[in-house]
């Protein structure tokens, strides 16, 4: 396997709050090769928003990255000056946000926004030209007139769509998508990943999909990362691990979701809660929650080498069936 | 809700927001200051060292004690242009400055929480009727306002009070009909209805019990903003008349004597931002108390 | 606001006005006191004199005939006569107005300079020195008394210094012909730099006296407005468009924090209208604010109501602006 695209490890961002420093990701590591799709699941509150902004540079004082090393093309974008940094956001890596609603600002036209990021990385061409295509290209039509459009007077689709077209708007090599889709109805939710893988094999970009819907994940990446608590608890090739969960949290969040193919199976919600990040020890975060925990769980727990491509955060990774 | 938390504690809100008020260094400071200015105010006979119209041209201008070394003895902040001694004349104006802005205040608190209740609960055309007239009272400046009811009225200390009441009063208005229209909605206010308690019953003893810590918070921020305005029309000549001191009027005395004489303007100013200051800084403390979510979010 | 909240402001602007020069014409006609024989008070007038004049002045009429009368006279600009100017008072204010919307909108354009950049850094440094000084000079702002204030500034600048004069609007040296009243703009048309420097230092002080508290209360305003912006997604996503700071901020922050601060702007600008009646007594500055306290020692009434008359519409006009500013800044707003 080659260098990939981008290569994070021990990443560690820190929120403070009244009861103390909160660590939203504590030691992620984690690789994206270009042209692939890294599909990132887990509940909200598990970190993977946070681990993709720090990757951005865009967590916000008083938060900030503590520790880890953010490999991008084999440099570190955490010694990275901001002014480079910033040079690299939008035409390196480019983030896509849920709600096209509140990403896109309410007062300036949707022209002015794809534009503005064209002329910020010194796209050669008429930045109009190719604002038209860019919306032409994921599906708006009569583009040309709709440029000085405001947000609120697209519909909800459209602007998701057109919020995509901006921040594909550099080409960049790594799309962070977090719950792109989530806000659209299935056909153009098709459309929209259909486009994006479109541009994983044609321009090798890669796409970090943060989600909730295991379902997309399925069918659009070829591995997937299981988030907890601010740590990666299990990554390898999706079939795999959905096939075989290596980790007892991708177990239970796979039977707590309903399946189309096994309408009438029950459905196990995982016991207990997500513990306080702000009150964690060493030891394994999910073990108030486990069947399987043991003492040894109350230890620091690695992410390992379980086999076939494929990492678990769990001592008894082999016995998760 | 309330229920639930006077179970947790025993304390009752005013009694948890009382707590928090002493807790607040800088407003339990600014509150002291403020009673200090009330104690002299209300002593200032006895506390006065000298007779505040006692004019003596000989003393005329004299600079303060620490300024000069041939000022005139006991009149520690020096004197006016007719002589009278300053320290006296500023500890007399406290009178006149917390006495309106108290009595202002005051008046305007009953009479625009009355005419809140009034058009929150009853809605409809007296809702109308008042909610117009506040708008009417907001289009002019308040200034303009004052200005032109004391041009007609004559200056003197009833009619500031009025001129300022007929404006302040709708600031308590706008608060109260807010907090009344929420309260309408409330199922205590709706159970008192249902057991047939006659309107004023629900306003005065169901609904005014509510609203009065908005109206005291509102009442002492406004009061701040009273002062300011009875020593501006003072200073215009529009206050309390001669010989009577107040801090607006002694600025205005002595500018003429900017030049050789910059303690006659400048120190009853400094009695009004120090008192303005701190009632603001007390009422603050006092919103905080009540409210500690408007903290948060400010 | 909707456009609904908009449609509704547009209906109950005639009502204001309506009550508003009710007001005026109330405060007029029923305080205390007989106006004809405070008038008449130093000369010493007949009763036959008392009569004609209470029959020229319409009070023998009844109220709501005597109101009609005046909103009609006010309507054509027709306020009566200005006995103590010995001329309409419509010729006195017009010559009068000038100078203080001169001084109130330096003023506004002070605290507008000053607030927007200062609230605009509190908002990005949160809990810095610069924060909490905003914070303080707020409160110091609303708590400072406008007209000591400029006694401050004119013993400090004016009497040490000697930067700046003690009063007045301009020197007669420096008169230039009257074109649109504003001496910043007739000292340009007359192509009189000198005097344009010399019209710009006397109103510098009573400028900043007026504008100084307001900028610090607007900082506030934009302070917070600003903070709540900078949270908001679009803001994320600009940076991560890689867009330059200076853009995030003053382009896609700015523009949506300062929709709420018209509002405020315009209400501030009509207190400054009343603060400027203030500060111009303090200056000397010839506007109208000063003829109208003048004009309450010389029983001058024709004069005090129509000037009070004048503020309230202004100011109710501002405010009514600042409504459709908003709406226009604001692009989810559609008429």
């Amino acid at each position: 396997m080659s260098a990939p695209l981008l290569s994070v490890r021990g990443l560690r961002t820190v929120f403070p709050t009244r009861r103390g420093p909160l660590a939203a990701a504590d030691g992620v590591d984690f690789d994206i090769a270009a042209g692939e799709a890294l599909g990132v699941v887990g509940e909200s509150g598990s970190g993977k928003s946070v681990t993709f902004l720090s990757v951005l540079g865009l967590i916000r004082p008083p938060g900030r990255v503590e520790a880890g090393e953010i490999l991008f093309g084999g440099r570190d974008l955490r010694r990275m000056p901001a002014p480079e940094l910033r040079a690299l956001r939008g035409r390196m890596l480019a983030l896509a946000m849920q709600d096209a609603l509140s990403a896109l600002n309410p007062s300036l036209t949707i022209g002015t926004q794809i534009v503005e990021t064209l002329r910020a990385h010194g796209i050669p061409g008429d930045p109009r030209a190719e604002a038209v295509r860019l919306l032409g290209r994921v599906g708006i039509p009569d583009a040309a007139r709709r440029l000085g459009d405001y947000p609120h007077q697209f519909s909800g689709g459209m602007r998701q769509r057109a919020m995509i077209a901006i921040s594909l708007a550099a080409r960049p090599r790594l799309l962070v998508a977090d719950e792109p889709t989530t806000a659209l109805d299935v056909t153009i939710r098709a459309q929209v990943l259909y486009l994006l893988d479109e541009l994983r094999v044609e321009d090798g970009l890669a796409v970090a999909m943060i989600t909730h819907d295991l379902a997309v994940v399925a069918e659009r990446c070829e591995r997937v990362m299981v988030m907890y608590a601010g740590q990666v608890a299990e990554t390898g090739p999706t079939a795999e691990v959905i096939a075989r969960p290596r980790h007892p949290y991708t177990r239970g969040l796979m039977e707590s979701l309903p399946r189309l193919d096994q309408p009438d199976r029950p459905l196990h919600p995982i016991p207990g809660q997500v513990p306080d990040l702000a009150a964690v020890d060493a030891g394994c975060r999910f073990r108030n929650r486990c069947a399987l925990a043991v003492a040894a769980c109350a230890a620091p727990v690695p992410l390992r080498d379980v086999g076939a491509e494929r990492l678990s955060r769990c001592i008894r990774a082999e016995e998760v069936s | 809700m309330s229920a639930s938390l006077a179970d947790a504690a025993p304390l009752s809100p005013t009694a948890l927001a009382l707590r928090r008020f002493l807790r607040n260094g800088t407003a339990l400071v600014a509150a002291a200051v403020v009673v200090l200015a009330a104690l002299l105010a209300v002593f200032a006979p006895w506390i006065a060292p000298q007779d505040p119209t006692d004019a003596d041209l000989f003393r005329r201008l004299c600079a303060p004690a620490w300024a000069a070394a041939d000022t005139a003895a006991g009149y520690w902040l020096g004197c006016d242009s007719l002589g009278r001694d300053i320290l006296s004349r500023l500890i007399h104006g406290a009178r006149v400055s917390l006495s309106v802005a108290a009595m202002v205040v005051c008046i305007a608190a009953v009479i625009g929480t009355l005419a809140g209740l009034a058009a929150g609960y009853f809605g409809g055309w007296v809702d109308a009727l008042i909610s117009r007239l506040v708008d009417t009272l907001l289009g002019f400046p308040y200034l303009v306002f004052a200005i032109g009811l004391m041009a007609m009225m004559g200056p003197g200390l009833h009619n500031i009070v009025l001129a300022l009441v007929l404006k302040e009063w709708i600031f308590t208005c706008r608060v109260v009909r807010g907090e009344t229209l929420a309260a309408r909605e409330q199922d205590y206010v709706e159970a008192a209805r249902a057991l047939g308690c006659s309107p004023g019953h629900i306003m005065l003893r169901e609904i005014l019990p509510n609203v009065l810590s908005p109206v005291l918070v509102v009442a002492t921020f406004r009061m701040a903003y009273v002062i300011i305005m009875e020593a501006s029309l003072s200073f215009l000549g529009l206050g309390v008349q001669p010989p009577t001191p107040s801090w607006g009027s002694m600025v205005s005395d002595g500018r003429e004597f900017l030049v050789d004489a910059w303690w006659v303007s400048t120190l009853p100013g400094l009695c009004i931002l120090a008192l303005v200051l701190s009632i603001n800084l007390a009422s603050q403390g006092l919103r905080d108390a009540f409210d500690p979510r408007l903290h948060q979010s400010s | 606001m909707s456009a609904a909240r908009l449609v509704e402001r547009l209906i109950q602007l005639p009502l204001v006005l309506f009550g508003v020069s009710v007001v005026v014409f109330l405060m007029m006609t029923l305080t205390p006191g007989d106006p004809v024989e405070i008038m008449l008070a130093d000369q010493r007038a007949t009763e036959e004199q008392a009569q004609a004049l209470r029959r020229d002045l319409g009070l023998d009429r009844p109220l709501p005939e005597r109101y009609l009368i005046f909103v009609g006279n006010a309507l054509t600009g027709d306020f009566g006569v200005s006995f103590f100017h010995r001329r309409p008072v419509f010729d006195v204010i017009s010559e009068r107005l000038p100078a203080t919307i001169e001084l109130t909108l330096v003023a506004l354009l002070i605290a507008v300079a000053v607030a927007v950049p200062l609230g605009v850094a509190a908002a990005v440094k949160r809990d810095s020195w610069l924060d909490r000084a905003l914070t303080a000079a707020a409160l110091f702002g609303v708590s400072l008394p406008g007209f000591w204030f400029g006694i401050l500034l004119i013993l400090l600048f004016a009497v040490q210094l000697g930067w700046f004069p003690v009063g007045g609007r301009i020197p007669f040296d420096a008169e230039v012909p009257w074109v649109s009243g504003f001496l910043l703009v007739d000292t340009l048309l007359a192509g009189r730099p000198d005097a344009f420097l010399r019209a710009l230092s006397h109103l510098a002080l009573p400028a900043i006296t007026l504008g100084l508290p307001a900028a610090a209360l607007l900082a506030r305003v934009i302070r917070s407005s600003m903070s709540e912006v900078l949270a908001a997604d679009y803001v994320l996503f600009a940076e991560a468009k890689g867009l330059p700071r200076r853009r995030v901020l003053f382009l896609h922050a700015l523009k949506n924090a300062l929709i709420p601060a018209v509002t405020v702007l315009a209400i501030e600008a009509g207190s400054l209208l009343g603060g400027s009646m203030i500060v111009e007594t303090v200056f000397g500055w010839p506007g109208l604010g000063r003829v109208v306290v003048e004009g309450i020692f010389a029983r001058n009434y024709p004069l005090v109501q129509a000037a009070v008359l004048l503020y309230a519409v202004i100011y109710v006009t501002l405010n009514f602006g600042a409504d459709l500013l908003y709406a226009a800044l604001n692009p989810k707003v559609r008429l």
